[in-house]
């Protein structure tokens, strides 16, 4: 096993506490930047460390700060991005509950680096005792002189504001989430301007996932070269995958990116439950592709793998089903999810995910009309790349490759007028 | 449904001197409100309005856009039950099936003793324990069908 970037403190005995923190090596990532190295040479150095965005699109996260204009005559923003509302995907809730300290040092230190003297952590609203444990650190940190005004006297400050949604998926997406902070109803904004240049408060706004916000104090304290000796060429580090499904050990796993799937099911997870046999995955999150078992053969976990079955590493949830499991039902679960979650301002995402959830529904209840796939097909199509925010994508992806990958449970479905599982 | 206390008035003012514009603070101010009355009335939302000194349509706006704030009076425990896939998978419309013939009630209502109100919910972010359900603010895990009857009865004698 690899050494462990961002778990290293999670089987510690009050591991959310910041005096456990401190006594593993906490704040010295903080300690060793903060008015000492140039904002600009850390942008580098994030950059150089090839840091990807974990929240599911992965876009380099030196990149993203790089864009923020450093002279800008309005605030900057940095937003952690905790809504984690992508079905599937439970990991940034262990680094809340586990390691909050870790995330705060990682908003601190990209806070310098972007100049942004106000942050937010925006937590999905279900995340009671994870909110409870995020603002006790968040009191920790302040009554420590880690937040606040001159930080550990070094001149830099920084305000840190837990902000806590209300039930909404669509409010993950970056645009949303501002809207959200700003008290508004989470209707994503049209995009450009990207929020880099007009953000939060018109200010610029740098939005990055959990995960990739806690990765950062370890690649401070250990340089960019010892994070990028792990993982890919194009994926450097490791990952957070959290498996879920018929599996016998599910949870939250680091491992190295590149990592085989197969691997990660049987081996790392301990294989199917009940010795059944695998009849689907779904690699990154709901809204990836489904994988068929001869897909997922020699994949590897990794940015760059977009070989088989359309891989997407997406948020890195890994759904098992298997072989027990109807997929029409499978597909109908995922479109009533999107066509709830649709925010309702574009018309092609209002009104087809919703329209898609009513024939799959149809047809798993055995009404099923010959020509329904087809019209399925053509229902997506009239979604994807059409919409205002990536849900659209998000809600018609998953659908087309159901509908392909397994047409025949579709026929089987409308020609016996019932489901056959 | 009385006015809100001064208590709960002061908290909202405090909260949005935190933010850079005081109408960020109308999410967290909803929350102070529900966490008072249970639930979100019409004249309560008017009193966040003029607190934060905002259009009254506004507050209706973002409170009926966001599931987690209740625009009817709800039960003393809410039950929400995950039917996701992850947790479809493990048993989760099994466990909300149990819980809407028990309590001979559907998603989104209310048992007429205002005991238990069960809502059938998206993704809670806990699939590796799946299935799951919310009551109130606490998780519960690895469910079963007697695991969620004893739940309920501990519930009720605690009542
Ligand atoms: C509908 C929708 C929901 C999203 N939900 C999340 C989420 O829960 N968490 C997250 O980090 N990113 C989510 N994203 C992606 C964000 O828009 C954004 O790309 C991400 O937070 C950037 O962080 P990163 O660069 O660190 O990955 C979502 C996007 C969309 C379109
Ligand atoms: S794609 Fe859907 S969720 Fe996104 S803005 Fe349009 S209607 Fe809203
Ligand atoms: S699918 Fe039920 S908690 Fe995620």
């Amino acid at each position: 096993m690899t050494e462990s970037v961002l778990l290293s403190r999670v089987e510690l005995e009050d591991s959310h506490t910041l005096t456990v923190y401190e006594k593993n090596g906490g704040y010295e990532a903080l300690k060793k930047v903060l008015g000492k190295v140039d904002p600009e040479e850390l942008v580098e150095e994030v950059k150089s460390s090839r840091l990807r965005g974990r929240g599911g699109a992965g876009f380099p996260a030196g990149v993203k700060w790089g864009f923020v204009d450093k002279n800008s005559p309005k605030p900057k923003y940095l937003a952690c991005n905790a809504d984690e509302g992508e079905p599937g995907t439970f990991k940034d809730r262990l680094l809340i509950i586990k390691d909050p300290h870790q995330l705060i040092e990682g908003i601190i230190i990209s806070s310098y680096a972007i100049g942004v003297a106000t942050a937010f952590i925006y937590i999905r609203g279900e995340y009671h005792n994870e909110a409870d444990i995020l603002e006790g650190a968040i009191d920790e940190a302040y009554k420590a002189g880690y937040l606040g005004k001159n930080i550990l006297g070094r001149g830099f400050s920084l305000e840190l504001i837990l902000h806590r949604g209300a039930g909404s998926y669509v409010c993950g997406d970056e645009t949303a989430l501002m809207e959200s902070i700003e008290g508004h109803r989470g209707n994503p904004r049209l995009k450009p301007p990207f929020p880099a240049a007009v953000g939060l408060y018109e200010g610029p706004t740098v939005i990055n996932n959990v995960e990739t916000l806690s990765a950062v104090p370890y690649i401070v304290n250990k340089g960019a070269d010892a994070y990028t000796a792990v993982g890919t060429k194009e994926s450097a580090g490791t990952k957070l995958f959290c498996v879920s499904g018929n599996v016998n050990k599910p949870g939250v796993y680091e491992l190295p990116l590149g990592f085989p799937m197969k691997k990660l099911i049987y081996e790392v997870c301990g294989g199917i439950s009940g010795g059944r046999k695998l009849k689907g995955v779904i690699p990154g999150g709901s809204s990836t592709p489904i994988l068929l078992p001869e897909e997922i053969e020699d994949l590897e976990l990794a940015y760059e793998s977009s070989k088989p079955g359309g891989f997407m590493l997406g948020s890195g949830a890994v759904i098992v089903i298997d072989e027990r499991w109807c997929m029409v039902k499978i597909a109908a679960r995922l479109a009533k999810f999107y066509a709830h979650e649709s925010c309702g301002q574009c018309t092609p995402c209002r009104e087809g995910t919703t329209w898609t959830y009513k024939i799959l529904k149809r047809i798993e209840e055995g009404n099923g009309r010959k020509g329904d796939p087809e019209l399925l097909l053509d229902i997506q199509d009239n979604i994807l790349g059409k919409t205002l925010c990536p849900l659209g994508d998000a809600a018609a992806m998953p659908i087309i490759a159901i509908v392909e990958k397994f047409r025949e449970e579709f026929d089987r479905h409308i020609e016996e007028a019932r489901c056959p599982f | 449904m009385g006015k809100l206390s001064d208590t709960s008035i002061n908290k909202i003012k405090e909260i949005s001197r935190r933010y850079p514009t005081s109408e960020s603070a109308l999410l967290p101010a909803l929350y102070v409100a529900q966490r008072e009355k249970g639930w979100l009335a019409k004249e309560i939302m008017d009193e966040v309005a003029d607190a934060l000194d905002l259009p009254r349509v506004r507050v209706y706006g973002v409170a009926t856009f966001y599931t987690m704030y209740y625009k009817k009076p709800m039960g003393k425990y809410v039950i929400q039950v995950c039917t996701n896939v992850s947790c479809m998978i493990n048993g989760g419309e099994e466990i909300f099936g149990h819980l809407k013939k028990k309590f001979g009630i559907k998603s989104g209502e209310t048992t007429g003793d205002g005991l238990f109100s069960i809502l059938e919910v998206e993704c809670l972010g806990n699939c590796g324990n799946a299935p799951v359900m919310q009551v109130n603010e606490d998780f519960y895990e690895n469910l079963t069908i007697e695991a969620v009857d004893e739940i309920i009865d501990s519930l009720k004698k605690k009542k």
